[in-house]
């Protein structure tokens, strides 16, 4: 058990790309994360696992100010994506926003033809260039493994494919911004399980070029997918560690309720 | 031991099926009666020479030239007031407003003025736009008058619109970097883009219909030319018709109905209109 670690640990990027340092987060009174500490190293799965109102969607959240976005929420702490703080002042948010693409759980397109949904992001920033335009969304679409299934149609109508193509791709439409980081609210949750683990495959191929974290109320999932796990509960980040540590031998009571289904 | 019901939950059913159809024809019928009645009156009025002819002492000779391109003239003027105005403040109080309880108290009072009688618009329209502005019985000031009157419907139906488009595109837009603008603009507007030109075609008609508020501010009923700019005197369609359905004369009578049929088809080709777009964007957005 300790040499598998030692083996998976060697693959990890020493790099940390995202970091958060004692974050407090509160929904009006209501406090909904609790001195969140947490490092996640560059080219890595992370899964956020726990109960249903644990923090896990709201942390991920944090990582690219979504939660800005609600009304009466305060944080505390920093959270650092490249080592520096998304928080300051300075930071231009949506400028931020463009190195961090999101994926929901339901899968959301913008009722425009695929093609107009992947060239989103290029459009907003001002790209003109057509053939760039053309060149990136093809290659966005490769990258989430659609293009084969819609390269004819790519001007239909996003909402005529089916779910597990939307979820696709609203993965294009995220990684056509070049993003550094995918954040991913239950990407799959909504979906059959075919195109769950399509979604999954895509996770393993996506990781050569992004950092990425995932929130998942499957704990298969997080397990077949997932190089690190941290678990929440009550807003708290009981546990963080490797995928196959926080499965087979938690070091904490609470952890391995949950993963054993003792709980939650 | 239960009683049993004096009627059987079928029969009530049944009851309530009835009543609803009767209920239903009943509206209907009215209408029916409605429009065949002005239609044998009018539809031997209509003819070119209608629609040409400037109005006159002889029943026969009148026609609604002035009065449709008092009409036509009055509607232009009160849509370049009013949309601009009443669409982006549907923009402001749904997407950038904050919720609080003053916003909630201007949400319900935009929503009690779509409600107001039209001819306390005329009156206030009387004393703001034609007496303090100077404005005179203007076509400015009657389309003021009107602006007034269609701005709330324009505002709320706009909001409906608006909050009808899912928040999910909104958070898609923002997550990929796209400012508030951006997202209003390249997603917001055209998710709802079929139901805020509903609200300004409906609102539209209910301009084209409006007498009181311009009898008050002062469309004149007799009107021989053409208005040629926004300080024209004018008068309109709906004001025509009441001024001969106030005659004695048997023909005006006969001309009242042919205009009333001229209205009638105004307002149902721009309701048809709002209806095909409606349906055209629903399907397209299929949201």
């Amino acid at each position: 058990m300790v040499q598998k670690n030692k083996s998976v640990k060697k693959e990890l990027n020493p790099e940390y790309k995202l970091e958060s340092r004692n974050l407090n987060l509160f929904y009006g009174p209501k406090q909904a994360l609790r001195d969140v500490s947490i490092k996640m190293s560059a080219n890595t799965v992370t899964a956020f696992i726990g109960p249903s109102g644990c923090g896990k969607s709201t942390f991920l959240r944090c990582f690219n100010r979504m939660n800005d976005l609600i009304e009466g929420v305060r944080i505390e702490g920093d959270v650092l994506i490249d080592n520096v703080d998304i928080y300051k002042n300075e930071i231009d948010v949506y400028e931020y926003r463009k190195k961090v693409g999101m994926v929901f759980q339901k899968p959301n397109p913008f009722p425009k033809s695929i093609f107009e949904n992947v060239a989103f992001g290029l459009r907003i920033n001002g790209e003109k260039s057509k053939s760039y335009i053309e060149d990136t969304v093809e290659d966005a679409l490769k990258q989430a493994a659609l293009w084969n299934e819609v390269k004819d149609s790519l001007y239909k109508s996003a909402m005529a494919i089916s779910g597990g193509q939307q979820q696709r791709l609203c993965i294009a439409r995220a990684i056509a911004v070049k993003p550094s980081v995918l954040l991913m609210d239950e990407p799959a949750s909504a979906l059959d399980p075919l195109s769950t683990t399509k979604i999954e495959e895509l996770i393993h191929t996506l990781k050569d070029n992004f950092t990425i974290v995932i929130v998942t109320h499957n704990m298969q999932q997080a397990a077949r997918i997932s190089d690190k796990t941290a678990y929440f509960y009550m807003g708290e980040l009981i546990e963080y560690d490797l995928t196959e540590k926080i499965f087979t031998n938690p070091s904490r009571i609470e952890t391995e309720n949950y993963i054993t289904g003792r709980f939650g | 031991m239960t009683r049993k019901p004096l009627f059987s939950v079928k029969l009530k059913d049944r009851i309530f099926r009835i009543y609803a159809m009767a209920c239903t024809a009943f509206a209907l019928l009215m209408l029916a009666i409605l429009l065949i009645d002005i239609s044998i009156k009018g539809a031997t009025r209509i003819n070119w020479s209608f629609f040409t002819n400037l109005p006159s002492r002889h029943p026969e000779e009148s026609g609604i030239y002035t009065a449709l391109a008092g009409m036509v003239a009055l509607l232009l003027f009160t849509l370049i007031i009013a949309l601009p105005i009443g669409i982006l403040a549907g923009i402001y109080l749904q997407e950038y407003g904050t919720k609080n309880r003053l916003a909630r108290f201007i949400e319900i009072n935009i929503s009690n003025l779509a409600g107001v009688p039209s001819v306390i618009y005329g009156i206030l329209g009387l004393q703001v736009f034609v007496r303090m502005a100077g404005l005179g019985n203007s076509i400015l000031a009657g389309s003021l008058t009107l602006s007034l009157l269609i701005m709330p419907i324009i505002i709320v139906s706009t909001r409906e619109a608006i909050k009808a488009v899912p928040d999910s595109l909104r958070q898609a837009a923002l997550g990929l970097g796209a400012t508030k603008w951006q997202t209003i603009r390249r997603i917001v507007l055209p998710a709802s883009f079929g139901g805020i030109m509903t609200g300004i075609i409906l609102s539209t008609s209910r301009a084209i219909g409006e007498t009181a508020p311009l009898i008050v501010v002062g469309a004149l009923a007799y009107v021989p030319f053409i208005p040629e700019g926004p300080l024209d005197q004018y008068t309109s369609l709906p004001i025509q018709i009441f001024n001969w359905t106030s005659r004695p004369q048997a023909g005006f009578i006969i001309n009242a109905a042919a205009g009333i049929i001229v209205l009638l088809l105004f307002t149902f080709i721009l309701n048809g209109i709002a209806i095909y777009l409606r349906n055209k964007w629903y399907k397209k957005t299929n949201l």
